[in-house]
C-alpha cells in the first residue's frame, strides 16, 4: 500500500532581492494512512513552507524547488499541472490554517462556503448539496447545524469556526488532511475540543494528518510520530513517546528542556503589601441611539480583589475577553474603575492627576505583542530613556545614555545596538527592550500581560528566567496575565482564575494546581498539562470574544 | 548575551538587526525605481525653473512686443515656445508662472498640513469636542472645492495671499481628516499606551508618539494636495477670479490664449500641457513616497 504522503529531499527556495534563500533544504517523510504525523519547530524552521508545498500553494513566482519530489497517494505534485492541482486541493488534500478568523470569507454564509467545496469536488446540488452540509457540520460537533447554516462567520466563536473550517477541509473525503497550527488563535479548553476532534476524525474517516505546530503539549497529546524541524531541515524523526523520553538530536533536546520549568520563590506573608485592591469593577457603557443614552453596560471586570506583597507574583489566568488584561490596566489606573485601590498603602482612588503622575514611576506593564508595544520610528536608546525624560531622572545626553547602556545590559542585549530601530530585532529580543524600559524607572510593581505568549517556546522559557531573576535582584512585584498555565506556575505564587469578568477561584498556585475546585478551572488545567479533558462547561461558549 | 545563543536563531526572521540600511542606500534604492526617479526628476525641474525664472528667462514676462505677436513656437526665431496676443514671449511666462505654481502649491501645503495635524490630533484626543470638531470638518468638506474656494475669494478680494489662504482653508479637512484616524488607530496601540504608563503626559504622546506615525499618510496626501492646489490655482485665474490678469502664471496664460485657440494654439497648449504634467508627476512622486515613508516596507525595497 502507498503512504498517503511521501516527500523524499524536498528543497524550497525563495528569490529574495538579496539573493536566493533556502527555506526548506533536503526534507524527507512520509505519512502512512490514518497516521498523525507532527511537524514541530520554531518560526523560521520552514515547517508551513513545508506544508504549503504539498498541495503547490506557495506562490510560483518567487519559489522554486531545486530538487525532491512530493507524492500524494503515489502522484507527484511538484510539476503537476494546474488543472491536476486543483482536483487535490480540496479534494484529496484538505487544510486547517490557523487564524480562523481570517481563513473564512465574511460576507457568505456558512452553508455556501461548506457548499463550494462540495459543488466544485463533487457536483452536489440541491437537496443533496444542503443535506450533505448538515452532516458534516455534524461531523465537526458544531449544536444545532441546521439552525447554523444561514449564519455568517462574526456570527460564530473562534473554537466555532474553526470546526467550519475543518468541515470544509475535510467535506471531500480526503486522504490528507494539513493542519498548519490549528489551535494557536483559540483559547486553551476550546483547543482541546479542537484537537480531540482532529483525532477523533481521523479515526473516524481513516485518513493521514499533517499537524504543523510549535506546542510540544500537543504533540505529546495527539501525534503518533514526531519530525523536529530546525533551520529547514528535519533534525530527528521518531515514535511520540520514545523521542519526547530519550531526544537524541540537541536541538530537540534544547526545545524539550526550554518548557518554562522551576518554581516560583517560597511565599512570604510577612512582605509588606505593595497592592490592594477590593471590588475592582470596570463597566463599559453601551450607548445607542442619536442621544447616546446608556441603555447598559459591558462589565469587563466585576468585582475583583487582589492583593500582592513584595517580590511576590500573582498569576491571573483566563480566556480572551474574561476580563483580566482591563484589571490590570485598572490597578495601574490607566482605566478608570471602581473599587479600592491602595498602593504601599496609599488609596489610589482620588488621587489628583499630579499624584498619579508621581506614580508612574514605581508602577509598569509590560505588553504581550513585542511588535505594537515599541514605537516603530524611535530609536531603542530613545525608548527605553523616555521614562527618565518624562521623570527627569538623570542628566539629559551622556549620563542617560550610560544608564540605558547598563539596562540593556541587565536585559542582555548589546548597548552597541541601542541606536537602532525596534524592526531591526526579532521578536525576543523585543521583549527584552519593553522589560528594559520598564526597568528604567526602577518600579516596584510590574503588570505582565502575557510577556511570553506570542514568542516562541525556547524564547518564552528565557524571558521567564530573566524576569524571575530580575524579581529577586529588584525585589519587584509582578501581576501575571496570561492563558499559560505552565508558564504561570513557574512564575506565581498566588493564581487568580477569571471568566466573563469574575473570578471563579482564587488561592495558593499550589492548591491551585493540586486541587481545583471549580470545573472551568480544571479543565483549563487539563487543557495546559497532559491530563484527558473533562468536558468544560457550555461547550464552546457562544458570540466572539475579544 | 552568554546565555542566549538560541535567540540568534531566530534572529534570521526579521534579519536581527544586522542590516542598519543607512537613509542615504534607502534613497538611492528608491530612486532606482523609474516611476520614483521620473517623478522626482520633474518636480526638481519644476522647482528648479520657477526658483531660477530671473535667471534662465530670455524676457521680462511682461514684456510687450506687439510687432512680434503670435509668433509660432521656432527654434531659432528668438521665441522658443511663440509668443501671446502682446508679444509676450510665452517660454519666459511659463517659468514665472512654474514659480507661482510652486509657490502656491508649498504655502498650501505647509500651511494646511500644519492646521490640518492640530485639527486631526486634537479631534482624535479631546473626547469632548473631538467629533464635535470632526463634523465641521465633514460639513467644510462637503462643499465643493473651487465653489468653496471663489466664496472666499470673491469676500477677500484676488491676490496671491488671498487665493493660498482660500485654498489653504479648502484643503484642510484632507489633512484633518487623515491624522485623525491615523490618531484614533495610533491611540489604541500599545506603545502609545506604555507611554502612558510610563508617565507621559498628554501633550508628549502626542508630539512624540502619535505624530511621527501620521507624517507618512500626511506627507503622501501633501503631494495630492500641491496638484489639486496647481489645478485649483490655475482654474480660478481662469476663470478671473485668482490672480489679476497682469500676472504671469499658468493660469492667465491659458486664460489670455482662450480666445486665440485656433489661430495660436501653442500659447493654451504648453501651459496646459505643463499643468498635466506637473499633476501626474505629483501623483507619482506620492505614490513612491508612500512606499518609501513607512518603515516596515523598507526591508522590501
Amino acid at each position: 500500500m502507498t503512504a498517503a504522503l511521501e516527500v523524499r529531499d524536498l528543497r524550497v527556495r525563495f528569490d529574495t532581492d538579496t539573493g536566493p534563500l533556502d527555506a526548506v533544504r533536503g526534507v524527507s517523510f512520509s505519512i502512512a494512512k490514518g497516521e498523525l504525523l507532527a511537524l514541530v519547530g520554531e518560526s523560521g524552521s520552514g515547517k508551513s513552507v513545508t506544508a504549503l508545498s504539498i498541495p503547490q500553494l506557495l506562490p510560483p513566482v518567487r519559489v522554486s524547488h531545486p530538487g525532491g519530489s512530493i507524492r500524494v497517494g503515489g502522484d507527484e505534485m511538484i510539476g503537476a499541472s494546474e488543472s491536476v492541482l486543483r482536483g487535490v486541493r480540496g479534494g484529496r488534500v484538505g487544510m486547517i490554517f490557523q487564524e480562523p478568523m481570517t481563513s473564512l470569507n465574511p460576507l457568505q454564509t456558512i452553508e455556501r462556503q461548506i457548499g463550494e467545496t462540495l459543488r466544485l469536488h463533487q457536483g452536489l446540488s440541491g437537496r443533496a448539496l444542503r443535506d450533505r452540509v448538515v452532516e458534516l457540520l455534524d461531523l465537526v460537533r458544531l449544536d444545532a447545524p441546521r439552525e447554523r447554516l444561514d449564519s455568517y462567520p462574526h456570527q460564530l466563536s473562534g473554537g466555532q469556526r474553526q470546526r467550519v473550517m475543518i468541515a470544509i477541509a475535510v467535506a471531500n473525503d480526503p486522504d490528507l488532511l494539513i493542519a498548519d497550527e490549528p489551535t494557536t488563535a483559540l483559547d486553551v479548553t476550546i483547543q482541546a475540543q479542537i484537537l480531540e476532534l482532529v483525532r477523533d476524525l481521523r479515526t473516524r474517516l481513516g485518513m493521514a494528518v499533517l499537524l504543523i505546530t510549535h506546542d510540544l503539549t500537543i504533540v505529546r497529546r495527539i501525534a503518533d510520530r514526531v519530525c523536529v524541524m530546525h533551520n529547514g531541515e528535519i533534525v530527528e524523526e521518531g515514535e511520540t513517546a520514545a523521542l519526547f523520553a530519550d531526544p537524541q538530536h540537541s536541538y530537540t533536546r534544547h526545545l524539550l528542556a526550554s518548557e518554562p520549568a522551576g518554581r516560583p520563590p517560597a511565599r512570604d506573608p510577612g512582605a509588606p503589601m505593595v497592592i490592594e485592591a477590593s471590588d475592582v469593577a470596570v463597566h463599559f457603557p453601551i450607548r445607542k441611539g442619536i442621544l447616546r443614552r446608556q441603555v447598559g453596560a459591558i462589565k469587563a471586570v466585576d468585582g475583583v480583589s487582589i492583593a500582592i506583597r513584595k517580590g511576590q507574583t500573582v498569576g491571573v489566568v483566563g480566556e480572551s475577553g474574561s476580563g483580566k488584561s482591563t484589571l490590570g490596566l485598572a490597578l495601574l489606573r490607566l482605566r478608570d474603575s471602581r473599587g479600592r485601590i491602595a498602593f504601599l498603602g496609599r488609596p489610589l482612588n482620588d488621587l489628583p492627576p499630579r499624584d498619579i503622575h508621581a506614580l508612574r514611576r514605581q508602577m509598569q506593564i509590560v505588553f504581550q505583542d513585542p511588535y505594537s508595544s515599541l514605537s516603530p520610528r524611535m530609536t531603542v536608546r530613545q525608548i527605553v530613556s523616555e521614562g527618565l525624560d518624562i521623570h527627569g531622572i538623570g542628566r539629559p545626553g551622556d549620563e542617560r545614555r550610560a544608564r540605558v547602556a547598563e539596562l540593556l545590559h541587565e536585559v542582555r542585549l548589546d548597548p552597541a545596538m541601542m541606536d537602532r530601530y525596534p524592526h531591526e530585532f526579532s521578536g525576543g529580543q523585543r521583549q527584552r527592550i519593553s522589560i528594559a524600559r520598564v526597568l528604567a524607572l526602577k518600579p516596584d510593581f510590574v503588570v505582565l500581560d502575557e510577556p511570553t505568549s506570542a514568542l516562541d517556546l525556547s524564547i518564552q522559557a528565557q524571558i521567564v528566567e530573566l524576569l524571575r531573576e530580575l524579581q529577586a535582584r529588584h525585589g519587584l512585584s509582578y501581576m501575571f496575565i496570561s492563558h499559560d498555565l505552565r508558564v504561570v506556575r513557574a512564575l506565581c505564587d498566588e493564581v487568580i482564575v477569571m471568566r466573563k469578568g469574575t473570578v471563579v477561584e482564587q488561592g495558593s498556585a499550589a492548591a491551585i494546581f493540586e486541587d481545583a475546585q471549580h470545573p472551568y478551572t480544571r479543565a483549563l488545567i487539563g487543557a495546559s498539562f497532559d491530563i484527558v479533558p473533562s468536558p468544560p462547561p457550555n461547550g464552546d461558549g457562544r458570540g466572539a470574544t475579544a | 548575551m552568554s546565555e542566549t545563543p538560541p535567540n540568534a536563531g531566530t534572529g534570521a526572521d526579521d534579519a536581527g538587526g544586522a542590516r542598519a540600511a543607512t537613509a542615504r542606500g534607502i534613497g538611492a534604492s528608491w530612486l532606482r525605481k523609474p516611476a520614483n526617479a521620473i517623478g522626482f526628476g520633474l518636480f526638481a525641474l519644476v522647482v528648479a525653473a520657477g526658483l531660477l525664472a530671473p535667471l534662465i528667462a530670455p524676457y521680462d514676462p511682461g514684456f510687450i512686443a506687439i510687432r512680434d505677436r503670435l509668433e509660432p513656437p521656432s527654434l531659432t526665431g528668438g521665441h522658443l515656445l511663440g509668443t501671446d496676443h502682446l508679444g509676450r514671449d510665452i517660454f519666459s511666462r511659463m517659468l514665472y508662472g512654474a514659480r507661482v505654481s510652486v509657490i502656491v502649491g508649498a504655502s498650501v501645503v505647509v500651511l494646511s498640513s500644519l492646521i490640518g495635524i492640530a485639527i486631526g490630533l486634537f479631534g482624535g484626543y479631546s473626547r469632548r469636542f473631538g467629533n464635535f470638531l470632526m463634523r465641521i470638518i465633514d460639513g467644510v468638506m462637503a462643499f465643493p472645492e473651487i465653489v468653496f474656494a471663489l466664496a472666499l475669494i470673491a469676500a477677500l478680494g484676488s491676490s496671491l495671499t488671498n487665493v493660498i489662504i482660500a485654498l489653504t482653508f479648502v484643503y484642510v479637512p484632507r489633512v484633518a481628516r487623515v491624522v485623525h484616524a491615523c490618531t484614533l488607530a495610533l491611540r489604541n496601540q500599545e506603545f502609545v499606551l506604555a507611554a502612558e504608563a510610563l508617565g507621559g503626559g498628554t501633550l508628549r504622546v502626542a508630539v512624540r508618539h502619535i505624530l511621527p506615525n501620521t507624517l507618512g499618510p500626511v506627507v503622501v496626501q501633501g503631494t495630492f494636495i500641491f496638484a489639486y492646489a496647481v489645478i485649483s490655482e490655475a482654474s480660478l485665474t481662469f476663470l478671473g477670479v485668482g490672480l489679476p490678469p497682469g500676472t504671469a502664471s499658468w493660469g492667465v496664460i491659458l486664460a489670455e490664449g482662450r480666445n486665440y485657440l485656433l489661430d495660436a494654439p501653442w500659447i493654451t497648449t504648453f501651459p496646459g500641457l505643463a499643468i498635466f504634467l506637473l499633476v501626474l508627476n505629483l501623483n507619482i512622486l506620492g505614490d513612491g513616497l508612500r512606499d518609501l515613508l513607512d518603515p516596515r516596507s523598507r526591508k522590501l525595497l
